[in-house]
Parts: C-alpha cells; sequence; structure tokens
C-alpha cells in the first residue's frame, strides 16, 4: 500500500471534525507547499539538478529552514538513486512520507497532565505571539471537558496584560491569581500554586510577560519563575510550553534554544497558523531542537487551538495529491 | 549552531582558503554567492529577493572588482553592503507633515507585531520634538487593547481618545480626527486593531478609516522577526490600503531582520522607524547602512558611536585620554571612566553591537555582571581620596580595610588593584607606541570598552 493510502486509513479512523479544521486553518500552508510541488512535478516530470533546486527554494518560502531543507534534499537524492526514480511524480509521496518521519521522531505528542492532583502549565514566548489568548483558549477548553481551571496572571509588565487575562477569565467563567502591575511575577506563580493546592483545581495555566530570548536579566527572572513552581510543588510544571507566532522565520530556533535552556521547554504551540502560508517552521524546530509541537492555533475562535497531529498536518497539506492518488486507485 | 553563522566569517571561510592563490576564478565567486545567499536565506530574506539580489551582486563581483582586488573578501562583503543599503532604501525618510495640521498618522498590522506599543512610542517622539500628539484607540477587539493605550499615554502623557470597545473603529477615528482639530493638536495617531491581511471583513474596515480621516501616513508595523510570510503581509496591506512607510519592531532581539529587505523590495517603501524594548522609549530612525551591516552580521559600530557620542562628555573624555598618555590615570578616573561607559546603556546590549562578538568564544559563557561593576564602585568608593590617587600606598591592612568597608573579600580587592596596575602598565606602553594624538573622535571614551574583548572576560569583569 502506497504511502497517501497508508495516511488516509489513518485519518479517516479519526473525528472528521478535527480534520476539517485542519484542513481549513492550512489551507494556505498547503496551497504553498503541497501545490507548488504538484505544479511542480506536472511542469518538471524529470528529476534533475533544476528540479531540486526548484524544491528546495518551495521549501525555504515555507519557512522550513536552510538546514532542515539541505537535509530534506539529501535525503530525498538518496532515494531516487536508491530506488532509481525517475518520474517525479513519484517523489510525493516520498516527500510527504519524509515530512512525517521529520515531525514524528519519537516523542509522544499530546499534552501531559498530572497523575493526581494540580496540572500546571506554564506559557513562555517573544512579545506578541499569543500567550494570554492561547490561555484563554485552553481554559475554554478544560473547562469545557469539565475540568477545574485557574489562571495565574504572570505578566506584570506590559500594560493592560492583566485587564486582557481577566477579560479571559469572564469569558471563559474562570477565576484569575493576580497582583498589581509591576509586582515580581514569580510572588504571583506562588499565590496561584497555593490558592490552587487550597482549592484542589485541575489546571493551573500561568501567564509570563513576553521577553526577548536574548534579554539576560528578563531570561533569568523567568527561570526565578520556573525555579519557584518547581519548589511549591513537585513535579510541576507538567508542561512548559513555548509560544511561537506561525509567521516568525528563522530566529524561532533561536527562542526555542534559549528558552529551552532557561525554562525547560517541553513543548511547542503554534499560533496563528490560519494567517501564514509558512507552517514550515514547524518542520524546522522538530527536526534541530527536538521539541514536539503540542497545539496548533487555526483560528480566531475559542475552540481553534487543537492538539497538534503530524499526520493530521501532512494530510492536509498534501489532501490535493492524495485525493487524486485514492481516486486513480480506486478506478484500477 | 551552526544557522547562525554570520555571512563575514562564512566569507572568511571561503576566501580564506583562496589566500595566496592570486588569483580569483568565476567559480570562486560562485561559491562566495552561494554563501551570501545561504546567509540571506537564513536571515529570513524572502528567496525571490534573494534571487534577484544574488544575480545583481555577482554581475558587479565577476565584473573585475573581485578578480582583480588583493582581498577579495573584502570587496565582495562590501558590494554586498552597498547592494543592500541600496535595496533598502538609500538614506533614511522622514514622517510626513500635512500641510494643514493635525497630520495624520494610521498604524496597521498583524496581531502581536506591536502597533499599540510602537504608536505610544511614535507619540513620544513627536511629543520630545515639541509637537502636541493625540492618540486614537481603534482596537475594540483583543481585551484590554483600548486599556493598554490609555495606560502608555498616561506614561508619557499624551491624551488618548476611545469611545471603548461598542463603537465602530470608522466612528472613533472620524471623532478623534475632530477633537484633533479642535484641541489643536498637530498629529493624530490612529492604533488600529491586529488582523490578518487574508481577513476581508477587517481589510474592510481599514479602508473604511482611512477612507474617514484620509491620513497623510499609513504606516505597516512590522515584527523584525517575521519570516518569509513578509512579503504576502506587505503586498497585501500595499495593496488594499496604499501603505507610506514601514515601523520595524522588536529590533533588540537577536534576529537578523531580513524581514527588512523583502517589505521593502515589495512594497517600495521605505522603513521609517525602528522599536526597540518594550519600555516606552522614543522611536528610532531607520538607517539602512546599519540594518545592511546586521543582517551581514558585521555589528553595528556605528549605532554605539553614536550612543557614545550622545552619552559621554567631550571636555571629560579628552581630559581622560591626556592622563591616559601621562599615565596619571587613578582609581578616581577609573571609576569616572566606569560611569561613563555605564551611561551607554545595559551591557550585554552594548556587546551585541560590536562586530564579531558573535565568533568569540570566550565571551559566550561570560554573562556580563552588572552586579560586578556595583562591587568594582563600592570597592574604589571604600577608598580614601588619598588611595585612589595615589595606588601605591596600598598596603596589606589599607587593603583589608577596603575589603570589610566594600563588603567584599580581600581577594577581590587584590585582584582590582592587579588589573587597575596592569592597564596602566599597558597604558604607558600604549601611548609610547602611539605617539602623538590620533585615533577616531568618536571612539576616544571607549577606550575601556574597546580593550573588553581582545583581553578576554578577565578585564573588568574579575
Amino acid at each position: 500500500m502506497s504511502f497517501f493510502r497508508k495516511l488516509r486509513e489513518s485519518i479517516s479512523a479519526k473525528a472528521e471534525a478535527v480534520t476539517n479544521k485542519f484542513r481549513e486553518g492550512l489551507g494556505k500552508t498547503a496551497a504553498a507547499i503541497a501545490g507548488k510541488v504538484e505544479e511542480l512535478v506536472l511542469r518538471r516530470k524529470k528529476i534533475d539538478e533544476a528540479f531540486y533546486e526548484e524544491l528546495e527554494e518551495i521549501l525555504i518560502a515555507a519557512d522550513v529552514g536552510v538546514t532542515t531543507v539541505m537535509r530534506l534534499i539529501d535525503e530525498l537524492r538518496e532515494e531516487v538513486r536508491r530506488r532509481r526514480i525517475e518520474d517525479a511524480a513519484e517523489l510525493q509521496p516520498i516527500l510527504s512520507e519524509k515530512l512525517v518521519a521529520l515531525l514524528k521522531d519519537g516523542a509522544d505528542e499530546g499534552l501531559r497532565m498530572a497523575e493526581s492532583g494540580t496540572t500546571v502549565y506554564l506559557f513562555v514566548g517573544v512579545n506578541g505571539v499569543g500567550k494570554t489568548t492561547t490561555i484563554g483558549k485552553l481554559a475554554h477548553r478544560f473547562k469545557r471537558e469539565g475540568k477545574s481551571v485557574l489562571l495565574a496572571a504572570g505578566d506584570t509588565f506590559r500594560a493592560g496584560a492583566i485587564e486582557q487575562l481577566e477579560e479571559w477569565g469572564r469569558r471563559v467563567g474562570v477565576d484569575v491569581v493576580k497582583q498589581q502591575p509591576g509586582a515580581d511575577p514569580a510572588a504571583v506563580m506562588y499565590d496561584a500554586i497555593r490558592a490552587a493546592k487550597q482549592r484542589g483545581v485541575d489546571v493551573l495555566l500561568c501567564d509570563t510577560a513576553g521577553r526577548l530570548q536574548n534579554k539576560t536579566n528578563l531570561m533569568e527572572e523567568l527561570n526565578k519563575i520556573y525555579r519557584v513552581i518547581q519548589r511549591e510543588m513537585p513535579g510541576a510544571p507538567h508542561e512548559v510550553l513555548l509560544v511561537l507566532d506561525a509567521t516568525t522565520g528563522q530566529n524561532a530556533l533561536s527562542q526555542a534554544k534559549l528558552f529551552g535552556e532557561k525554562s525547560g521547554v517541553t513543548g511547542i504551540v503554534l499560533t496563528k497558523l490560519d494567517s501564514t502560508a509558512k507552517g514550515g517552521i514547524v518542520i524546522a524546530i522538530r527536526h534541530e531542537l527536538q521539541l514536539p509541537v503540542k497545539l496548533v492555533g487555526l483560528g480566531e475562535k475559542m475552540d481553534d487551538l487543537q492538539e497538534f497531529d503530524a499526520e493530521q498536518f501532512v494530510h492536509a497539506l498534501f489532501a490535493g495529491a492524495i485525493e487524486k492518488e485514492v481516486e486513480a486507485g480506486g478506478a484500477e | 549552531m551552526a544557522a547562525f553563522e554570520t555571512l563575514t566569517s562564512r566569507l572568511q571561510s571561503v576566501f580564506g582558503k583562496l589566500r595566496g592563490k592570486g588569483k580569483v576564478t568565476e567559480e570562486d565567486v560562485n561559491e562566495a554567492m552561494r554563501e551570501v545567499r545561504l546567509a540571506l536565506l537564513e536571515a529570513d530574506v524572502n528567496f525571490k529577493v534573494v534571487k534577484d539580489f544574488i544575480a545583481r551582486v555577482r554581475e558587479r563581483a565577476i565584473g573585475q572588482e573581485v578578480v582583480k582586488s588583493f582581498t577579495p573578501g573584502m570587496v565582495i562583503i562590501d558590494i554586498v553592503n552597498k547592494e543592500l543599503t541600496e535595496l533598502m532604501g538609500g538614506t533614511q525618510a522622514k514622517l510626513a507633515k500635512a500641510a494643514k495640521p493635525p497630520t495624520v498618522v494610521m498604524m496597521a498590522g498583524l496581531q502581536g507585531s506591536g502597533k499599540t506599543t510602537s504608536s505610544a512610542k511614535l507619540a513620544l517622539m513627536l511629543k520630545n520634538g515639541g509637537h502636541k500628539p493625540l492618540l486614537a484607540a481603534c482596537d475594540i477587539y483583543r481585551p484590554a487593547a483600548i486599556r493598554q493605550l490609555e495606560v502608555l499615554g498616561g506614561q508619557i502623557g499624551v491624551p488618548v481618545f476611545s469611545l471603548g470597545d461598542r463603537v465602530s473603529p470608522v466612528e472613533i477615528a472620524r471623532q478623534a480626527l475632530q477633537r484633533a482639530k479642535d484641541e489643536g493638536r498637530d498629529y493624530l495617531i490612529i492604533d488600529t486593531a491586529g488582523r490578518l491581511h487574508i481577513d476581508e471583513a477587517l481589510m474592510e474596515e481599514l479602508r473604511q478609516i482611512r477612507e474617514e480621516v484620509k491620513p497623510d501616513e499609513v504606516l505597516l508595523v512590522v515584527d523584525a522577526m517575521i519570516g518569509q510570510e513578509a512579503v504576502n503581509v506587505a503586498q497585501s496591506f500595499h495593496e488594499q490600503l496604499g501603505l507610506t512607510g514601514v515601523v520595524l519592531t522588536k529590533l533588540d532581539g537577536d534576529t537578523r531582520g531580513g524581514a527588512a529587505i523583502s517589505v521593502k523590495a515589495v512594497t517600495g517603501c521605505p522603513i521609517k522607524f525602528v522599536g526597540t524594548g518594550e519600555k516606552i522609549e522614543p522611536l528610532e530612525p531607520f538607517h539602512p547602512d546599519r540594518m545592511a551591516s546586521r543582517i551581514l552580521g558585521m555589528g553595528d559600530m556605528l549605532s554605539l558611536i553614536e550612543k557614545a557620542q550622545a552619552a559621554i562628555d567631550a571636555e571629560k573624555a579628552a581630559e581622560m585620554e591626556r592622563k591616559m598618555r601621562a599615565a596619571e590615570f587613578t582609581f578616581e578616573d577609573f571609576l569616572e571612566q566606569m560611569a561613563q561607559v555605564r551611561k551607554l546603556g545595559p551591557l550585554d546590549q552594548l556587546l551585541d553591537l560590536l562586530p564579531g562578538m558573535g565568533k568569540l568564544k570566550q565571551l559566550k559563557d561570560v554573562r556580563v555582571d552588572e552586579k560586578q561593576f556595583a562591587r568594582v564602585e563600592a570597592i574604589i568608593q571604600s577608598m580614601t581620596k588619598e588611595e585612589r590617587r595615589n595606588p601605591d600606598i596600598l598596603n596589606h591592612s589599607r587593603r583589608r580595610r577596603i575589603a570589610a568597608g566594600s563588603g567584599t573579600s580581600i581577594a577581590e580587592v587584590n585582584r582590582l588593584i592587579k588589573q587597575f596596575e596592569d592597564m596602566r602598565r599597558m597604558m604607558k606602553q600604549f601611548s609610547q607606541m602611539m605617539g602623538g594624538g590620533k585615533g577616531p573622535k568618536g571612539l576616544k571614551g571607549l577606550k575601556g570598552l574597546k580593550g573588553l574583548p581582545g583581553r578576554g572576560p578577565r578585564f573588568p569583569f574579575g
């Protein structure tokens, strides 16, 4: 069975609603990567240097990242030699197979929950990526699942940030632990964890102020927040989620690296993925930093935050080609 | 990580192989172009823009300049640098001014690009320039966005016009304009909600605001970290709104900011300002030449010199230099010089501005410790005047007293004195070597700082 068929079968076992969300949200990325690859394959037919170069450009244009693209192309060359592939069309499923492999290697994808007691998630990232919004959406999701949720307003720096989180708290119907603007965020976390323990809430979501990863002092502050949470609740934080804007380019790698060093990032939330034709950075991060993408923001609505699924991701990218192959297969 | 290697070091390695070869072939140039291409792509410059750019540079490079040169690496860097500067708009552009005030400036951009912060920074810049700006809060969608602008307005002392989040942004903009006219404000800055360039309804809203207030400037706010998508964002905002300029934000991160090139290339709009830091400081003018150096990873020497000139007292610097030459340098001068350097800003940011800093291995692990400065200061301040002027009298008992007085250990005091003596000795040798007064003017006060990288992490960070 071809890889496309396998992929399709594994997808059809999954909820249709989720599949549709991915397809809608990733429409732009799909058009940018798969659409162009398809066009290239049809136009070129032969696999030669010019073909590789164009393929390279398509992937780079999707922010996959130079290093990752170079490796991907090398692997493709190898595969082409080994299987003696001459028709460019045969390359398409191989490419998507490689992409799924890159996205999936190893680690489990789901969000980690505490075995008992409160689950604590810490959200970190640079300015303006959507940390507070992500927390609002995630709170909504947990609430809907019947869990009790508490939010910690750890962004005491940006004007209006506490109010923004409180507004989300009101919309979703959950409490927010806060202090004055300018207060020590680590103290807010301390309060929040005590409150969470006292009330026995299921999930505590901790907001932090956006900071650029090369600001030493701010990164030390983040490290302190992380340590306070660790100290006050053994086993916590259960996830440290780096929130990344999907339109970010290669700087995302530097962000993942430096935030990882200071706050032990365990996974990525990729926001605003619907806005962009460039979900490719997901692949680069996975490949170069071995960090799994846990959640993706596929739209502006409350329930547009989805758990990341590598197969769904690639399926959505190559939806057009998959349909075609399956149809052709059915007619034989 | 290999990905963050700079173009300069990449080219150095390409041409390093050629040293002594005497002649550079077309193939060598091609190899160099490949490195330039990778460096630009890694800096997030759009691949199409890169393609055109490389073609142009290659042409110039092969058209003899490089082949004849003894230092082909430098010539290529120079060509790339010039072409990049050109591409980003040559000289810097200024903010438009309406014939009849108020001048209306409209801010637009994606979510999280920094519109609200930039609006406040622009207002502060205008206010510092003696103008009377008014801010209009038209972001009715993001929770607490209006509040954010109001707080920022309060901090910088610029009034904010808002009608809450139940009134249409078009109406808010209209009334804000009226208010600006009534109150005789000469600038109106309209903060709008972030939106996706593909969101039809919200883009329509921006078009309506534009119709209503007829802005003199429509500024696109772009996050310097944006990747390949920059081109599409800029293009579609430009098509729908007719941009007049760009504000590049979050430039104080470690991004190379290649998006600047892409944006300029597709819209033709100049980048007018850059924003650094979330603390409200005025927007800074954009310097294409410095941005080119940054993208190439050559450091931002000019900005540093400018900072130094603004912060360092010229007379004191001249006096200091005289003292250094005469080797009359005392602990008092040392203290003075430290204060001058600190006026330039946080040290780790200063170090970022120096070229080649990324390459120095020993510096990677050195966290510039501001506290160490405070400790050195405390030690010097615990000395008597006599001791500061004449360090030779510092015997063991005096050192012990100083350590106790400054809350440090005797070892730390010894180390500082040793460093100070080394420094004095070097200065003496240096001034003997140099002879008369030479050296670039702006750098005078930076002598101490300049010594930092070369001497490794030891001085003055113990």
